[in-house]
């Protein structure tokens, strides 16, 4: 039956206008600007209404698509918005990058033949409409409960902590080590992809509704979790990210010109380098700029590179393009602006000049073995396929671990083997008690929405403590 | 919004002195941490070396050299002025314990760091001596405070203006021949430390140094602060500053405190310009 409806209808799935890539590969403006009312409108009419929709099977959040695709069809934005709010604290920002195509799109029935419903552009849609038009509405809030929640970190999983605690009626700090809120989605995910000024609105947002924000707080340094607890924190959420960065462990690795992926993305998107010199905080500008790693965190990197200035971008990737971790769309984005892709090829060692700087790298060419562990199959090297790539600037991203500046501090709360935090997967209670945690610093680096759906169990999790015990 | 309460100039206006209102920080810190500065909204992020706290006060001190735009920018904020951000404290503090016999060895700025570490090591029980030096008198910081530090203080210009004429590590060299020393805390210019390391090496004497590389976060995220040490890649910011000077590789250090130079000068040149 869906079939057959679809068919009689078979309206395309609207593509999202975007910037041309000649022109947007040297801006750091947002790339896709958006569909209009229309467009969205009509994207919408492309949803079935499933009764036992699988779009929803597929988003961590369980996020009621066909309801809030239904109120956009209907022109309700406001209510679109209101419906997504109930799941989903930032749709704004998934709207803009989860992949759907793992996701919700993923398992459209629509896509089945034809491309799926775009349920991330029109979830952007229904955000951005509420944003542009704010109605002034503000979430009810239950009375003051009396209790306090610090939160430390203010990423994703922070933020969804914070604002579910805090219409529960709960008085909730977070607490942030940069001088800025927003975790990666302002110092790692830049502006083309997601504008800064997306994330500032959610925070006002969470401000106006009581949440105190508290920047320039290094936990574990600046005041430890144990004197949370003595300054009369009832209960404390940690969602500090994975914030170590890896490198490579290969000779030359500390030639200038070698930064990791958290160093460059940093002083290009929170210290806002590439408006160098009209701020203070410089960025190098590589001519022939290579970048390791080929997930989200290595398209955002080669993709500003480029905007920077290079003359050539590479990434350099050691498995083939169907392990590429990155989001579809930001493959095919950064193709289309110019980045090359070097597959099966993996860099053995740096080569620099007398003054320390980098000018080159050396690389062997790999091929697919047995698969291992992850079911990928390995890269193997080939023997004597060593070359060389002329570089001055080599971005490292090839992932991140568990930072330890907090847990080192914190005796009592048990860590895995690799130093993420242990906690309970249903109601992100740690072994500490009164401490939950979640997002990437107990799953390892993972998605904005695993961060946000953890977030949510451990507020529910909190607030059933805070009103009942531990 | 983090006030200065009190400034000084010194060293003829190149080094200048902030003492900062940051209550929690001062209540925290320890000798031989430091804290990330930002003046205002498009300001870089600079580690500074805390030279003093006062915890009842609930304020902590620097003591910078104008060297380059942010120093600059720093420069003209006034008693009353505001930095927007003081994160810290962050790395790890000095070891004090007492070991015997020390000799605390700074040049530049670096007196200004040396100082609370020198009047920590006096406190634990040790016999401190003290050498500072500069380029020449007028440059010279701190001498009445690191004498009240020290049980002895030998002051060195490089050109004989004050003091001894010549380097630092003459007097060291005359100490370390004169008697046994347990260790030496040696904090200044890279050069400085390099060069106290290599005579202390010779003596088979443990020396700390302090290190002072690019940073960003200070707090382990970026990588952009790694040093080699015995041949290892450490953070300097969350396993530092402070090193064991006998496996530091100073000259990759020295290169990499390079990295902006050229970009520096044009944002310097064009501050400088600005407010010409
Ligand atoms: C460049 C980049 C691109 C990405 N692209 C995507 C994408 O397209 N789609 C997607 O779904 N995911 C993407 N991710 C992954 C996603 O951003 C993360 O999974 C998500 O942000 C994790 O959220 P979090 O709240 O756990 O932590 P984070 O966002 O990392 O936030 C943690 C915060 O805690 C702060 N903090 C750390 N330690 C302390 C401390 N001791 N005290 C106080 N504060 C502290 C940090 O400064 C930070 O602000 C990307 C990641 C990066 C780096
Ligand atoms: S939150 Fe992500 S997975 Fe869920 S519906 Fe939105 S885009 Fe899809
Ligand atoms: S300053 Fe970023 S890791 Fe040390």
């Amino acid at each position: 039956m869906a079939d057959t409806k679809a068919k009689k209808e078979k309206i395309p799935r609207h593509a999202m206008p975007e910037q041309d890539p000649d022109i947007r590969k040297r801006n750091f403006l947002e790339v896709p600007t958006g569909y209009t009312v229309e467009a969205a409108m009509q994207e919408a009419g492309r949803c079935l209404q499933c009764k036992k929709p699988s779009c929803v099977e597929g988003c961590p959040v369980q996020v009621d698509i066909p309801g809030f695709i239904a109120l956009i069809r209907e022109g309700d934005f406001n209510g679109a918005v209101r419906n997504l709010w109930t799941k989903n604290s930032l749709p704004a920002v998934c709207g803009r990058v989860c992949p759907q195509e793992i996701q919700c799109e993923g398992k459209c029935i629509v896509g089945k033949k034809d491309d799926p419903v775009a349920i991330g552009n029109l979830e952007r849609f229904a955000a951005d409409y509420a944003r542009m038009n704010p109605t002034g509405e503000l979430p009810p809030k239950q009375k003051s409960t009396g209790k306090k929640v610090a939160v430390v970190g203010s990423g994703p999983s922070g933020l969804t902590v914070a604002g579910d605690l805090i219409v529960k009626g709960h008085e909730v700090t977070v607490m942030e080590a940069f001088h800025k809120p927003g975790g990666v989605l302002v110092y790692g995910i830049p502006e083309f992809r997601l504008p800064k000024e997306i994330v500032f609105s959610e925070v006002a947002f969470l401000e106006k509704l009581g949440v105190k924000v508290e920047c320039n707080a290094v936990v574990g340094r600046t005041v430890s979790l144990d004197e949370l607890f003595e300054e009369g924190y009832d209960a404390v959420y940690i969602g500090v990210g994975a914030g170590l960065p890896r490198f490579m462990n290969i000779p030359g690795e500390n030639l200038i010109g070698i930064l990791s992926a958290n160093e460059y993305l940093t002083r290009a998107n929170l210290m806002k380098a590439y408006l160098f010199p009209e701020v203070d905080t410089p960025i190098p500008r590589g001519k022939n700029v290579v970048v390791l790693g080929a997930g989200n965190v290595a398209m955002d990197s080669a993709r500003t590179a480029m905007r920077l200035g290079a003359d050539s971008v590479k990434i350099v990737y050691r498995r083939s393009r169907d392990e590429m971790p990155a989001r579809k769309a930001e493959i095919h984005h950064a193709e289309e602006e110019g980045i090359e892709m070097m597959l099966l090829t993996n860099p053995t060692k740096y080569i620099g000049n007398e003054n320390g700087r980098l000018t080159g790298m050396e690389c062997l060419k790999m091929e697919l073995g047995e698969p291992d562990a992850s079911g990928r199959r390995r890269p193997v090297p080939i023997e004597g396929s060593e070359f060389n790539i002329d570089t001055d600037l080599v971005i490292v991203a090839v992932g991140s671990g568990a930072n330890p500046l907090l847990t080192q501090t914190t005796k009592d709360m048990q860590l895995n083997d690799w130093g993420y935090i242990i906690a309970d997967p249903e109601t992100g209670k740690t072994t500490k008690r009164g401490v939950w945690a979640g997002g990437d610093i107990v799953t390892g680096a993972a998605t904005v929405i695993l961060a946000m759906g953890a977030g949510r169990k451990a507020a529910d999790s909190i607030h059933q403590y805070l009103s009942w015990g531990w | 919004m983090f006030k200065i309460v009190k400034r000084e100039e010194m060293a003829e206006g190149t080094v200048v002195l902030n003492e900062i209102e940051a209550p929690l920080i001062a209540k925290k810190a320890k000798p031989g941490q430091f804290v990330i500065l930002k003046a205002n909204e498009t300001g870089e992020r600079i580690p500074l070396t805390m030279a003093d706290t006062d915890p009842d006060k609930g304020t902590i001190t620097i003591i910078y050299m104008v060297v380059g735009k942010s120093t600059a920018l720093f420069k003209t904020l006034e008693t009353g002025d505001e930095y927007q951000d003081v994160i810290g404290p962050l790395g790890k503090p000095t070891h004090m314990e007492k070991v015997g016999k020390v000799v605390c060895v700074g040049g530049g700025t670096g007196i200004a760091v040396l100082h609370p570490i020198t009047r920590g090591l006096k406190q634990a029980g040790n016999q401190v001596t003290s050498i500072i030096g500069a380029r020449s008198k007028d440059l010279l910081i701190m001498e009445d405070a690191m004498k009240a530090a020290s049980h002895e203080l030998h002051v060195c210009t490089d050109d004989g203006s004050y003091g001894r004429k010549g380097f630092v590590t003459n007097v060291l060299k005359e100490i370390l021949d004169r008697e046994k020393i347990d260790l030496v805390v040696g904090i200044g210019p890279v050069p400085m430390m390099k060069f106290v390391s290599a005579m202390t090496k010779e003596y088979g004497v443990k020396t700390i140094v302090s290190l002072n590389p690019i940073m960003v976060d200070g707090t382990g995220m970026c990588g952009g602060c790694r040093v080699t040490i015995g041949g290892e890649t450490k953070f300097a910011c969350v396993d530092g500053p402070e090193f064991d000077g006998h496996q530091v590789d100073y000259d990759e250090l020295m290169n990499r405190l390079q990295a902006y130079c050229e970009d520096e000068k044009e944002c310097y040149d064009s501050f400088c310009t600005m407010n010409a």
